[in-house]
């Protein structure tokens, strides 16, 4: 039996200073970055005050207020970018069988914003020991298990087979997709509506971050405070934001005359099994994934013309994935320019996966590699071409993309051109 | 690709037993684990029972560093997990750490944690919420500290689909095994009976005031009013066949044979849920035809409307009283993430002994034309079982176990 191919052919996305694919794209291919002071709260007294915020005024978006009320910010965000991502696939939905639709959704923190309201709302702004739970929101338990992300999305678009909610952490959004492939590769669904969703801009969240030193104390240069493989990086940028795909076979794509953006062509999840927050040095798990992604997709290091790195701006992980690109594509390592969208719209934990997914398919629709904005001065222990400041005009038809997060998971995925030359 | 996947190893965290051991012996014979809350002061809300899991003292199974980052969810399933790994009777050596992986269902991650530490936020500020909150709360804190403490460098996965989030997990494992792994740690696992929980539950609005431990949840009962959470979950060792014969596996309690999953369609939209194609997906998966099932461990939701949609559902694969029908979990109230594995564990269980384990409290009402064992125990042979999970949302799940000749 011969695997089905899964293409992407549909996309959407919402990111801090970039609704929708287009402005999403203009802003990554100009490298201008989308970090500020904090807004959304007052941030005084946290260690760390800049994040990649998105302006998103949800009545503009086609969402109720019924809707708006009902759901989580990141819920809110996964609806608008799926329905994006249809609109843009062509596909009529409500034409298919909606059994043979089905959803996968990533998310890291899930509806924390909602959940943090609640509580202050309950508790009195923390003054009740119990909180009192007729001053909590009707919807509570949504926000309480955020598998309500996924049933919101296939409400949307009219989904009725397999739903999920997948929540890896910082590889939420990679893993989310490559379950859709899963999905649709041993025939479970024939369209997968997938992507991931997160707004974790919230004061839990900073709070947390605060107390482990994960972000940056560089609040002084909001705009240059997200500095990925940088000598003088200080910890990531949080930032908030959704993408969304839409999945299908190969074969019918092509029949229905849909665009088909990028074939995922390969997979591999590992855990490096070593500490919640740390990371080995060695980066062996993470090159592990990679080269397991690279044989799933018939692919060898050569062939890569873009990695879109996880480069979240920690001392730690930046190093980390250096070394997992030396010991996962030896020479190839250094030829092949590496870059992290993280430096222009922050680290929005669970769907960045999803909407680095995004970026690299639209490096490969354009031929243009976004940089690495930030980027001024070397770290010896940085030492790959990781296309500082400027975007770069490049052929590029596969791109390894990769994500790296607490508990230690790892994961990697190959995009390429469905009708490249194999391996 | 069609090698089997078999389960090999089981642990579990349930209020009726902590160990297989204790809890097959409470859920054969259907004792209740249903009573009052004693983990936070519910005096004040309508709801005040639980299936609780008494005498957990995480120190006396975890090493002392671990207890204060962890909520109590990963510490059962910590715990289920070593069980169950004692259960396979693995030995280190016996495979290769990135041959082995961890997928988990999770429903509110360890919430507890995140509610103590949102009380700190907000009564003393920022500088005081712990450094752990960025680990401990998130939703796949289980998998992850399950890798770290097993060393389980293999593919991971996390999946979030309130109580059918448990089953979907074991159809990850079983896809990761055709993948190449050799084995996956599998379950899920929930633990919220805590204040802010407890709101949640209540917003839900399928919660049972009931104040009388054999009373409150009742699924499939004239008086069903809503069901009772508990807490725990369930681990499973998914091993594929062929690796499994080379080490020796000394347990091999089932295939995990079929598997199915669908998304009920929006409220008010008049069309079928979504439970019976997902049953007939998972029997289709397991090429079982719906006479060959022996027993069906029911979602039992104790909410009327979801109680006909289920019977319904069941009816319609398998015709009017066509098989015998139980949801033990009725000794433990809705586990969230942690009910399907259990509802695994005592399936398995089941067939080791030829024994259907009853639904206990319940008098199942006329209404249905399902065959429910209620109260007692049924002597039968199984060597089918199907296990249904229904989550808040509309996703519905089904898994089909078979048992190996």
């Amino acid at each position: 039996m011969v695997a089905r191919r899964v293409v992407i052919t549909g996309i959407g996305v919402l990111a801090p200073g970039g609704i929708g694919v287009r402005e999403f794209w203009e802003l990554l291919s100009s490298g201008r970055t989308a970090t500020r002071e904090i807004t959304h709260f007052d941030a005084s007294p946290f260690r760390s005050r800049v994040a990649a915020e998105a302006d998103f005024l949800p009545e503009l978006h086609g969402l109720t207020g019924q809707e708006i009320r009902r759901m989580d910010r990141a819920a809110q965000f996964g609806v608008v970018a799926a329905r994006e991502a249809v609109a843009d696939s062509g596909l009529d939905l409500a034409g298919l069988d909606p059994y043979r639709t089905g959803v996968s959704i990533g998310t890291g923190v899930g509806a924390v914003s909602s959940l943090d309201k609640a509580y202050r709302a309950a508790s009195d702004h923390g003054r009740l020991a119990a909180v009192d739970h007729t001053r909590a929101p009707g919807d509570l338990y949504d926000h309480f298990v955020p598998g309500s992300f996924a049933t919101e999305v296939a409400w949307a678009v009219g989904a009725e087979g397999p739903a999920t909610v997948v929540s890896t952490g910082c590889t939420s959004g990679i893993d989310s997709v490559a379950h859709a492939v899963d999905l649709i590769r041993e025939g479970s669904a024939d369209v997968m509506v997938t992507g991931a969703t997160d707004a974790p801009i919230t004061p839990l969240t900073l709070a947390c971050f605060d107390a482990i030193k994960a972000t940056t104390s560089l609040n002084d240069d909001p705009q240059r405070a997200s500095r990925p493989f940088d000598a003088t990086r200080r910890g990531f940028v949080l930032g908030e934001g959704a993408a969304v795909f839409v999945l299908e076979e190969l074969e019918s794509a092509r029949r229905r005359g849909a665009t088909v953006y990028a074939e995922v062509a390969g997979y591999a999840s590992r855990s490096s099994a070593f500490h919640m927050t740390g990371l080995r040095p060695d980066g062996r798990e993470l090159a592990e994934a990679i080269t397991v992604a690279l044989d799933e997709a018939h692919l060898n290091p050569s062939d890569l013309d873009y990695v879109n790195a996880h480069g979240s701006g920690t001392r730690q992980n930046d190093a980390h994935e250096t070394a997992a690109y030396k010991l996962a594509l030896g020479p190839y390592a250094h030829r092949t320019p590496v870059s992290s969208v993280k430096s222009m719209i922050g680290h929005s934990l669970g769907s960045v996966g999803s909407i680095e997914i995004a970026a690299s398919v639209l490096a490969m629709r354009h031929h243009v590699v976004p940089p690495t904005a930030n980027l001024r001065t070397r770290d010896p222990q940085c030492d790959l071409d990781y296309v500082p400041l400027v975007a770069r005009e490049h052929r590029t038809d596969a791109v390894l993309t990769v994500g790296s997060g607490f508990g230690g998971f790892q994961s990697a995925m190959v995009l390429a051109r469905p009708d490249r030359s194999t391996a | 690709m069609s090698a089997r996947t078999l389960v090999t190893g089981i642990g579990v965290a349930a209020p009726s037993g902590l160990g297989v051991e204790d809890f097959w012996a409470a859920t054969r014979i259907g004792k209740n684990a249903i009573g009052p809350v004693t983990r936070f002061d519910a005096s004040s809300y309508p709801s005040r029972l639980a299936g609780e899991i008494h005498g957990f003292e995480p120190g006396e199974h975890l090493p002392g560093r671990l207890v204060p980052q962890t909520d109590r969810v990963t510490q059962l399933a910590l715990v289920a997990t070593d069980c169950a790994f004692e259960d396979a009777g693995l030995a280190p050596g016996d495979l290769h750490p990135c041959d082995m992986g961890v997928v988990t269902a999770a429903g509110s991650g360890g919430f507890e944690f995140g509610e103590n530490e949102l009380r700190k936020l907000w009564r003393q500020g920022p500088k005081h919420v712990s450094a752990y909150q960025s680990f401990a709360w998130f939703y796949a804190v289980n998998t992850g500290q399950i890798a770290v403490r097993n060393d389980l460098r293999g593919p991971t996965g996390v999946l979030v689909g309130d109580q059918a989030g448990g089953l979907d997990a074991l159809a990850q494992a079983r896809r990761r095994l055709r993948k190449g792994s050799r084995l996956i740690a599998t379950g899920g696992f929930d633990a919220s009976v805590c204040s802010l929980g407890w709101a949640a539950h209540l917003a839900g609005g399928h919660m049972s005031t009931s104040h009388e431990p054999e009373r409150a949840y009742l699924p499939f009962d004239e008086a069903a009013s809503g069901y009772v959470p508990g807490e725990g979950g369930a681990l499973i060792i998914l091993e594929d066949e062929e690796s499994a014969a080379a080490r020796g596996a000394r347990n091999v309690y089932a295939e995990f044979a079929g598997y199915g999953a669908t998304l009920d369609p929006r409220p008010g939209s008049g069309r079928e849920p979504g439970l019976r194609r997902a049953v007939e997906t998972a029997l289709a998966d397991a090429g079982c035809h719906p006479a060959e099932v022996d027993v069906v461990f029911a979602d039992g939701a104790g909410v009327p409307r979801l109680d006909r949609e289920e019977a319904e559902a069941i009816t319609a694969v398998f015709g009017p009283l066509g098989v015998p029908v139980t949801a033990p979990k009725t000794t433990t109230g809705r586990i969230g993430a942690g009910a399907a594995p259990v509802d695994v564990v005592s399936a398995v269980l089941a067939m080791r002994e030829g024994l259907i384990p009853p639904t206990t409290n319940v008098e199942p009402s006329p209404a249905y034309d399902i065959d429910l064992v209620a109260v007692r125990p049924r002597t039968a042979s199984v060597r089918t079982a199907l296990v249904l999970a229904r989550g808040r949302g509309g996703f519905n799940s089904a898994v089909v176990l078979r048992a190996l000749d």
